[in-house]
């Protein structure tokens, strides 16, 4: 620690940071605009200057930029002096000199971090009466918006895109005064984090293309935290709404998870919401004659037929789901009985999630967190494709590869701020990141070393590792050299480094590296290092289903078709997408009652007899675990239009009006509010007990009041709703939660989970986040990051895993279809938005060339693919990167339940004009 | 005494005002003079060229001490090829005509007019909606068209045409 003056006041600040950083974690407002807390400085705008004095007798001073400047003991400055003052407001002068006269027609207005900066600084009036530079734009695809005249050359742009992020199409062209910051030419930014530009960008250049085709000002944003749906990291978010409609989605700053940036997917995966496939009113099938389309009822109605029908089943079943939360499974649970609610996933992703599940509690090694990812200086990752199935994860991981050439700049005492300085010192050395996979993409280029075989030639290959870290882990037989010298390569960078990080997950479909990858973070464990693993899940919430515990889609199907139960209900799941259609139909032809819940039309919710519309994320409150074993709470953004209410209270008025007439309501049905709701859910399971703890209670007050979800500037507040009615209708009440759907209500200190947005007096953009921290980039004052419901004790002993598959061996004539991802179209939910849409691929099929050639086939060139009754028209790719033997399948995720990995005969099931025999 | 004296003046005051003029007129037969600032009804007009000047930048809204005012930004990509509102409405059973929303905004769109007759027997006839606002002309404020002056481009006016503008920097050109 440090003791610092800033304009005779002395403060105690961490001398490790910069100065800019250090006065604004202390409060003090002080402009800049090319520092990032993520991205350190550079002392490219000049804006941060203030006054140094060598000690108390100096009146002289001089100017230096703070955040260029270490915080070292006994640094005397000032932000106030007269002279230091002039030298901002002449910075910012400059800037403005070309800023077109936009700012009303700019989506950033009103969040604009220059627009904040050039208020605090005092200008107001352009003095230069020159002409103005001009640009012409770029389209940048689907996402981001263009409009190049407002750029203050900052630079942030691409130091986020192309250092922070590993983009290679966006650069800085020109020179001198005629700086372009943009792609070589017109087209859409690859990389999959270039939303944070909006973020990033401290003017309206790059600006959020979804938001501004249903363009709603910051201030008229009803807001509140969110959790991403749409993988299984768990990010937070936080969402706008505005008439009724999700306006958008920007990043939410969690310490422990996401910290500064989310993925693409995350931030314009939303609009699904406002889509015209959503189910709004509950319908029933008249008579429950299938023949008939179901149709609009009253929803009593409809719950009266529904009861009816629950009380004179012979048996219910109750299918989960892991995209619903946490209360609305344990809602339905208890709904059916624990023996009758079944998990919503088939049996293979049952086994690979209950492996994965007892790695992490019986195992010695804890999860690690996104934040524990980039702060690890070896990375081990097994099968995973992360850059399409937890993109975060990924850009967490080019972190990673700085931490241990971070060593060096340590050694030069370099400040770990000094960005240019320390990234000169690192040069291209990168620390370890090994990479087993069987599809290369542009997270490879960052790899010390990439491995493309089969699954169980990666699972073998970690395996091997760990055999080579651990004396007492099994070791692999039949080892080539060439596996042998890589698994003892990561061998020893794993053992020589202080937090190493083991990543396996569920992508690939593949027991065998799950397995494999607990057996190397154990294998260190033993070694006495302090290892984590992480597993990539498919959904947002598969941890949190396997926690309650139940079987697999299987179970429920049986219990069908053998006749114990005629009705099923389904929640927040597409069954079609998790198993074979014809056994689906079977499934529904056989269950006299089909009752569905959810949110967006799809196949399942055809079948339904009675159909409830059930509220999104942004429409619900409601527990996601992640897949590090974080409980995280998400809370309702606003009040849909129609029957749409919560999955949990459909589950809970389907019960009360099942039991009127049977015994005494226990269970879901005596649940009143989400309070009842989550109190029920730490009762159904132990490791659930701890869940109230995720964020305060619905009886939460400060000083007697609610925290509004509306900010104080909010507008339009008596015109809204006047062209219906003149009345001003009250706002909905929010009996769930300690926030209000309202302007009024306490705007102070609140823990974290109740910030609605993060907004300060004269800091409008994302950048108030500042000021609810007491160190920049460290932990939100109060901030409750969630809860790690799974914490493995250090000193138990590691169980191995035996089970090494023997080597891929490729056959003449079957190839393995492996599942291939997509960040884009690799997500139930995202695909449905139109933005994502628009970037998603058609669906494919990669195949090694060599085995194209034995194929007879084409690069590009389109197939017909029939497997399990099902025929899928295909591009053709070849991809040096795929394996011989095997075939990497993407498919759009509404496309199909086909389990893959799947042996199959590809010169059989592919159906072309010009088909030949393997010769 | 001083009490007695003051009542005199008083009195005295009063009784001059009976020889004075009345200030009330005849209305509505005979109307007052308001001068051209005075602030009454709401209108939002149009640039010289004949556009909506209003460009749903949403600052009258926020301005609006009573939050009367509710719009929509959108862009036709067919008409106009630049931002307007698809609805504005104000609703005058709020409004107070403090005239913040013409003080706030930044294309002279939106003015208050010398016209105040505005009673209706029903409140719901009271909600203006942007064709009950929208007028044809534009207003107290002649010559100013924001799209003359702004950086973006709109569909008759490319980068470098704006008011005060060099042409588009080339970017390929390595010229110092």
């Amino acid at each position: 620690m440090a003791s610092i003056i800033v304009d005779n006041q002395a403060y105690t600040v961490d001398e490790r940071q910069n100065l800019l950083a250090a006065c604004l974690g202390i409060g003090l407002n002080l402009p800049y605009f090319c520092w990032h807390p993520a991205m350190g400085s550079v002392g490219a705008c000049r804006q941060c200057a203030v006054k140094q004095f060598k000690d108390e007798h100096d009146r002289c001073g001089r100017l230096v930029m703070a955040c260029m400047t270490s915080a070292s003991d006994g640094t005397r400055i000032s932000i106030d002096d007269p002279e230091a003052k002039a030298f901002r407001a002449s910075i910012i002068e400059w800037l403005m000199v070309n800023h077109p006269h936009d700012c009303p027609v700019c989506d950033e207005g009103g969040e604009c971090h220059l627009q904040d900066m050039t208020v605090m600084t005092g200008h107001v009036y352009r003095r230069y009466r020159f002409p103005k530079r001009t640009y012409r734009n770029q389209d940048l695809g689907p996402f981001i918006r263009h409009e190049m005249n407002r750029c203050i050359q900052c630079y942030r742009c691409v130091r986020f895109y192309r250092d922070y992020a590993g983009g290679r199409d966006l650069n800085v062209f020109g020179a001198h005064d005629a700086l372009y910051f943009g792609r070589e030419q017109d087209g859409t930014l690859e990389n999959e984090f270039s939303g944070n530009l909006v973020e990033v960008c401290p003017t309206g250049v790059f600006t959020d293309k979804t938001l501004f085709h249903h363009y709603t000002r910051k201030w008229d944003l009803q807001s509140a935290q969110s959790i991403c749906p749409h993988c299984s990291l768990g990010c937070n978010t936080t969402p706008g709404e505005r008439y009724g409609i999700l306006r958008r989605i920007t990043n939410r700053f969690n310490s422990e998870v996401n910290g500064y940036f989310i993925c693409d997917r995350g931030r314009f995966g939303y609009e699904y919401v406002n889509s015209d496939n959503r189910i709004k009113r509950a319908l029933l099938r008249p008579e429950l004659d299938r023949t008939k389309p179901a149709k609009p009822e009253g929803v009593p109605q409809i719950l009266g037929v529904a009861a009816d029908r629950l009380r004179r089943a012979r048996g219910i079943v109750g299918i989960g789901s892991p995209r619903a939360s946490l209360e609305a499974n344990v809602a339905l649970r208890s709904l059916v009985g624990p023996h009758q609610f079944f998990l919503g996933i088939d049996e293979y992703e049952h086994k690979l999630l209950s492996t994965i599940l007892n790695i992490l509690r019986n195992g010695p090694v804890p999860s690690a967190s996104i934040h524990d990812a980039e702060q690890s200086d070896a990375v081990f990752v097994l099968g995973e494709d992360l850059l399409n199935d937890a993109p975060r994860l990924a850009l967490a991981l080019l972190q990673s590869v700085r931490q241990q050439p971070m060593e060096r700049v340590d050694e030069l005492k370099i400040p770990r701020w000094d960005e240019v300085a320390a990234r000169n010192a690192v040069q291209d050395r990168r620390g370890p990141l090994f990479v087993a996979g069987y599809r290369r993409t542009w997270f490879h280029d960052y790899a010390t070393d990439s491995y493309f075989a089969a699954p169980d030639d990666i699972a073998r290959l970690g395996f091997a590792v760990a055999g080579t870290i651990g004396a007492d882990a099994p070791s692999v037989p039949e080892l080539t050299n060439e596996v042998r010298g890589l698994a003892q390569r990561i061998a020893d960078a794993l053992t020589q480094a202080r937090r190493p990080l083991i990543i396996a997950g569920m992508g690939s479909g593949s027991q065998a590296t799950i397995e494999a990858a607990a057996n190397v973070a154990w294998a260190l464990r033993q070694r006495g290092k302090q290892p984590r693993l992480s597993f990539v899940l498919p959904d947002c919430n598969s941890l949190g289903l396997a926690l309650l515990g139940g079987e697999s889609l299987n179970g429920a199907f049986d219990s069908i078709s053998q006749g114990k139960a005629d009705t099923v209900i389904v929640l927040e799941n597409d069954l079609y997408r998790r198993a074979e259609q014809a056994r689906v139909d079977a499934i529904f032809d056989a269950a006299k009652t089909v009752i569905v819940i959810d949110s967006l039309e799809h196949r399942t919710t055809a079948h339904a007899d009675v159909l409830l519309p059930a509220a999104t994320y942004s429409e619900s409150d409601g527990t996601l675990v992640n897949q590090e074993g974080r409980a995280q709470r998400f809370y309702r953004v606003f009040v849909p239009d129609g029957d749409i209410t919560e999955s949990w209270r459909w589950a809970r008025d389907l019960a009360h009006a099942k039991s009127q007439e049977t015994e005494g309501s226990t269970g879901v049905a005596t649940w009143r509010n989400f309070d009842d709701a989550v109190a029920g859910t730490a009762a159904a399971v132990p490791e659930l007990a701890r869940i109230g703890e995720v964020a305060p209670s619905a009886d939460f007050r400060v000083a007697g009041q609610k925290v509004p979800r509306q900010p104080d500037r909010y507008s339009g507040r008596t015109s809204l709703l006047s062209h219906l009615t003149v009345h001003e209708p009250r706002p909905p009440t929010d009996p769930d939660t300690p926030l209000a759907f309202s302007m009024e209500g306490y705007r102070g200190p609140i823990p974290s989970p109740l910030i609605p947005q993060f907004w300060s007096p004269g800091w409008n953009s994302i950048q108030a986040l500042n000021k609810y921290q007491d160190e920049i980039g460290g932990p939100l004052r109060n901030e409750m990051p969630g809860l790690r419901l799974i914490e493995p004790v250090a000193t138990k002993a590691p169980f191995w895993f035996t089970a090494v598959p023997p080597p891929f061996k490729s056959t003449p004539h079957r190839w393995l279809l492996l599942p291939l991802s997509a960040v884009f179209g690799g997500e139930e939910l995202s695909c449905r938005s139109q933005a994502i849409a628009e970037r998603m691929s058609e669906p494919f099929i990669s195949l090694h060339p060599s085995d194209g050639a034995r194929l007879s086939l084409e690069d590009g060139r389109t197939i017909e693919l029939a497997l399990q009754r099902t025929t899928y028209r295909l591009a053709v790719h070849f991809d040096p990167s795929i394996p011989a033997g095997t075939a990497g399948l993407f498919l759009v995720p509404d496309g199909s339940g086909l389990r893959l990995p799947v042996w199959v005969d590809l010169s059989e099931a592919i159906k072309t004009g010009r088909k030949r025999r393997v010769a | 005494m001083t009490y007695v004296l003051n009542l005199l003046t008083g009195l005295w005051i009063v009784f001059k005002r009976t020889f004075t003029k009345p200030v009330t007129v005849q209305y509505p037969e005979e109307r007052p003079y308001l001068p051209p600032r005075w602030r009454g009804r709401i209108v939002l007009t149009r640039d010289p060229d004949g556009e909506e000047r209003c460009v749903a930048c949403h600052l009258c809204a926020v301005a609006c001490p009573v939050d009367c005012i509710a719009l929509q930004a959108t862009e036709d990509p067919t008409a106009h090829e630049r931002r307007y509102p698809e609805f504005f409405r104000i609703n005058f059973s709020r409004c107070i005509y403090c005239g913040y929303c013409e003080d706030a905004c930044p294309t002279y769109a939106i003015q208050l007019v010398p016209d105040f007759e505005q009673s209706e027997y029903a409140r719901r006839n009271m909600v203006y909606e942007k064709e009950d606002l929208l007028i044809s002309g534009t207003g107290k404020y002649h010559g100013y068209n924001f799209y003359r002056v702004a950086g973006v481009n709109i569909r008759d006016k490319d980068k470098g045409q704006a008011e005060n503008e060099l042409p588009p920097v080339d970017v390929r050109s390595l010229m110092p």
